[in-house]
């Protein structure tokens, strides 16, 4: 594999300084701040609330996830945030233990330079757990990009996603200590862990792509999902630190 | 195989199933009704799990559009055309034209669509779809344009999807590309004024005052033409082209898009309740290069009866 140069000085797989506050505002029942570097995302929780919105399946628990962009109004890459995140939430959410019920997950983006979904679905996490909404396990984001050359880098900043032949957005489990029992969805060989809970790629901006006729592989996109693992076990780590240096003793904690 | 359910049972559902109509059973329990057809390798309409439904595409569905296609995988239905307008290129890429994908979901489409607010997944797959069709390189944009800096067209892509029964983006994908390879560009000439004007065939046939400024380029080379196949995974089964009520029922989707020279385009999965492992994704990889194959047939097949025509 070649070295790729940053421009801020990172290895191709170091992550940008990782931070995460909770229980920052007051009438939210849950909030997170979750900043990658210069990317920082202020999440909010409110529910569960009663009732249950139209074409949603009133016997689960439903989710809504409500982007704001740091300014302007929302447009379709937002609706498509919003519907990956709902998504991705869902799926980590114990839906059946409040029917009937809505819990919406506000986004606010503070600020954006770069793999800002993967800090937005980060930081909904962190948010979701303050409110103390049931969750199966928390899921870990990650940006990888394909540069030029055809290497990987995690984690790029906005700079460094717009010099990109495309990119990736992977969502992970964070699953070492579960108190579920594995369900059958399990496969043998692979942890849990390496499971894909959500995947979105991105080709690049048309100019760059005709100059190169270049595109995310088959392989290199397996190769990015390798590199993509490795660095959610360290956000993953990264969180489970963060919350235990939170979370007043708790004897049903596991270590 | 739609008595499937006959036969009493003996399953670990306690057992309704030998008494009750197989509606009601498919009904009340969806997922129950679903599994034991997965058991015996089989979907309720008698397809294989492997297996895509029939894939029909009429092109120039449209007459007053530049370019037309009409696409329906199973009940699945999309309409696409592109009108072509001159415009003036930015000044950031002076030798290249322009396209504008848009999705409409009208309340025709689905009983889950109300008129007045408009479906919530059609802006996502709007964004989707334009970011496969830029990315995968399918459409050199510096065809597009006609004079350096002066003149390119603008291409508005708008697909109306007229029957949605699951798969909604492989439909749109492909009407999409059925379409553009449809699209037949206009002549254009240069009026006194000096402004880029689109001339009607019968100014071309005749003797034209003006000659056409893009007289020997009247269609659009398609690079690598993508493709896409949409799967549910559940549990270990992997169900290819979902409908509209597998959907609903199953909930993961992974969307895999290949261009015709073999490359991944988009792996699109957004949540859901199962994981994909390596092993998974490489069995999508490898049914969606079966269905490119399939759907890039049936495209060549729809060129050739239009030109017969």
């Amino acid at each position: 594999m070649m070295e790729v140069d940053r421009d801020d000085g990172r290895s191709p797989n170091q992550l940008r300084p990782l931070a995460c506050s909770r229980n920052l505002l007051n009438r939210a029942h849950g909030s997170a701040r979750w900043s990658q570097g210069n990317t920082i995302v202020l999440a909010a929780v409110y529910g569960p609330k009663a009732g249950t919105r139209k074409n949603e399946n009133p016997e689960k628990a439903s989710i809504e996830a409500i982007w704001k962009p740091k300014t302007g109004q929302i447009g379709k890459p937002e609706r498509e945030y919003e519907m990956i995140l709902k998504r991705t939430l869902q799926s980590i959410c114990v839906l059946t233990i409040h029917p009937n019920t809505i819990t919406s997950v506000i986004l606010q983006v503070i600020n954006d330079d770069g793999s800002l979904l993967p800090c937005a679905i980060n930081a909904a996490c962190a948010a979701l757990l303050d409110a103390g909404i049931p969750l199966k396990h928390l899921a870990v984001a990650v940006c990888c990009g394909l540069t030029e050359s055809g290497s990987v880098i995690l984690d790029p900043t906005k700079l460094e996603e717009q010099k990109m032949q495309g990119f990736s957005y992977l969502v992970f489990p964070n699953s070492a200590h579960t108190v579920l029992l594995k369900g059958p969805s399990q496969m043998d060989s692979e942890p849990m862990e390496h499971g894909v809970i959500t995947s979105v790629t991105h080709g690049v901006m048309p100019a760059i792509l005709l100059a190169n006729m270049a595109n995310i592989y088959v392989d290199d996109y397996l190769h990015s999902l390798e590199r993509g693992r490795s660095a959610s076990a360290k956000i993953s780590a990264f969180i489970r630190r963060s919350l235990q240096s939170q979370v007043p003793d708790d004897p049903s904690k596991v270590k | 195989m739609e008595s499937g359910n006959g036969g009493g049972g003996g399953g670990k559902e306690g057992d309704l199933s030998g008494e009750m109509e197989v509606d009601a059973y498919r009904r009340l329990f969806p997922l129950r009704f679903y599994e034991r057809h997965l058991l015996e390798s089989v979907r309720p309409d008698a397809r294989p799990l492997a297996h895509a439904r029939d894939t029909s595409l009429a092109l120039g569905a449209v007459a007053s559009a530049d370019g037309s296609a009409l696409a329906k995988i199973g009940c699945t239905t999309m309409l696409a055309g592109i009108k072509l307008e001159v415009m003036t290129p930015s000044t950031d890429s002076p030798d290249e034209g322009c396209i504008a994908i848009e999705f409409y979901m009208p309340p025709i489409c689905s009983p889950i669509v109300r008129p007045g607010r408009p479906a919530e997944v059609a802006p996502v797959i709007a964004k989707q779809l334009s970011d496969v069709i830029l990315s995968s390189g399918m459409i050199n944009l510096k065809e597009l344009s006609l004079i350096s800096g002066k003149a390119a067209w603008m291409a508005y892509l708008d697909i109306y999807c007229l029957d949605a029964d699951g798969a909604l983006f492989d439909a749109a994908l492909l009407s999409a590309v059925a379409a553009f390879s449809h699209l037949h560009l206009p002549h254009v000439s240069v009026n006194d004024d000096g402004r880029v004007v689109t001339m009607s065939e019968e100014q071309v046939e005749g003797k034209p005052a003006k000659e056409p400024v893009n007289q020997e380029r009247r269609k659009l080379t398609l690079n690598s033409i993508p493709f896409s196949l949409t799967c549910i995974l559940y549990k270990k089964y992997i169900l290819v082209d979902p409908t509209a009520e597998e959907e609903s029922i199953m909930e993961s989707l992974v969307t895999v898009v290949l261009d015709t020279s073999g490359r991944l385009v988009s792996l699109y999965k957004p949540g859901g309740t199962v994981l994909a492992y390596t092993s998974t994704i490489q069995d999508c990889v490898a049914l969606a290069r079966q269905r490119v194959k399939e759907l890039r047939k049936i495209l060549n097949e729809a060129l050739v009866n239009m030109e017969v025509d």
